[in-house]
């Protein structure tokens, strides 16, 4: 089974490469971008084949090592 | 006062740490590798500066997992002191030893400068050789040093003396939230602080300004 894992700041905390990033595109023409926000994407393939069992293996991952809840939200996506 | 560092692949600060504790203190410290399970019987463990793990995932996450730490934990949990400096203050937060996380800093570049620090709290083991007010000379040498934590914790810190050692004179290299540069835990026997004191206490750094603060760990112990 393949699970896809995205990290994001939590809202409220400041992202300075998100500014820059939104200072660069700026600096290139883009207009009307309100704002940008990085992040991270982690792929993983598990040997587990029941959906309960993988959803609850990652959510455990994520809160143990993969995202930082202090600063961080993740969402988890089986396929 | 027995001490130990705590060695992890990519740390590089660890023989500044043994140089500063066994010429101010006059004991040498045990070197003590990530892999062991249990922590030899000391006063203080240390946590140096450096790059764990290439700060792969976030800055201190692996480490923070490491099999030491969980010993660590538990044994800071009965009163271990544990000085965490730079790398090391990171890896106590992303191991729960003390609130909030360190994030990029503010202008995203690595800063490796002097900055100023005014000791908030001299009644701690770390401190107390020096006057509360007292502003020290001290290197920084970080790219994620920008302190942060929800506004309840903040308020946490701040009432109860937690916040050690503020930047001063507008020296805050990092953008840390309320120019916190280093703090403490709720029993006081767990300090984390970004610049590195173990590089400004012989006359070759510079200055001795922070000598003080390794003398204080005689004291405390």
């Amino acid at each position: 089974m393949k699970a896809k894992i995205t990290i994001t700041l939590k809202k409220g905390i400041l992202d300075p490469q998100g500014k820059a990033i939104e200072g660069a595109l700026g600096a290139l023409g883009f207009s009307g971008i309100e704002s940008v926000r990085q992040g991270k994407y982690i792929e993983l393939e598990l040997a587990e084949s029941d959906h309960d069992k993988a959803q609850s293996a990652l959510r455990a991952m994520c809160e143990k090592l993969l995202a930082n809840t202090v600063i961080e939200n993740y969402a988890i996506e089986l396929a | 006062m027995k001490s130990a560092i705590i060695l992890f692949p990519g740390i590089n600060r660890e023989c500044d740490m043994q140089r500063a504790l066994t010429t101010v203190t006059g004991s040498a410290p045990l070197m003590v590798w990530h892999g062991e399970s249990a922590l030899p019987k000391v006063d203080l463990a240390v946590i140096p500066g450096g790059f764990s793990y290439g700060d792969y995932l976030r800055c201190g996450a692996i480490a923070a997992r490491s099999p030491i730490m969980a010993d660590i934990r538990a044994k800071a949990a009965k009163g271990l002191k544990v000085l965490g400096v730079c790398n090391g203050f990171q890896i106590l937060t992303e191991s729960g030893l003390l609130p909030g996380a360190l994030l990029r800093n503010s202008e995203l570049r690595f800063v490796c400068r002097q900055v100023k620090l005014t000791v908030e709290n001299n009644e701690t083991f770390f401190t107390n050789k020096l006057a509360k007010g007292q502003v020290l000379r001290c290197p920084v040498a970080h790219g994620e040093g920008n302190y942060i934590a929800d506004e309840p914790t903040i308020r946490r810190l701040e009432e109860n003396g937690r916040v050690v050692f503020r930047y001063a004179e507008e020296t805050n290299p990092n953008g840390a939230i309320s120019n916190i540069a280093g703090i403490m835990n709720e029993a006081g026997n767990v300090i984390g602080l970004m610049p590195h004191p173990e590089n400004m206490i012989e006359p070759l750094h510079g200055a001795t300004d922070c000598r003080p603060l390794f003398e204080s760990l005689k004291v405390a112990a």
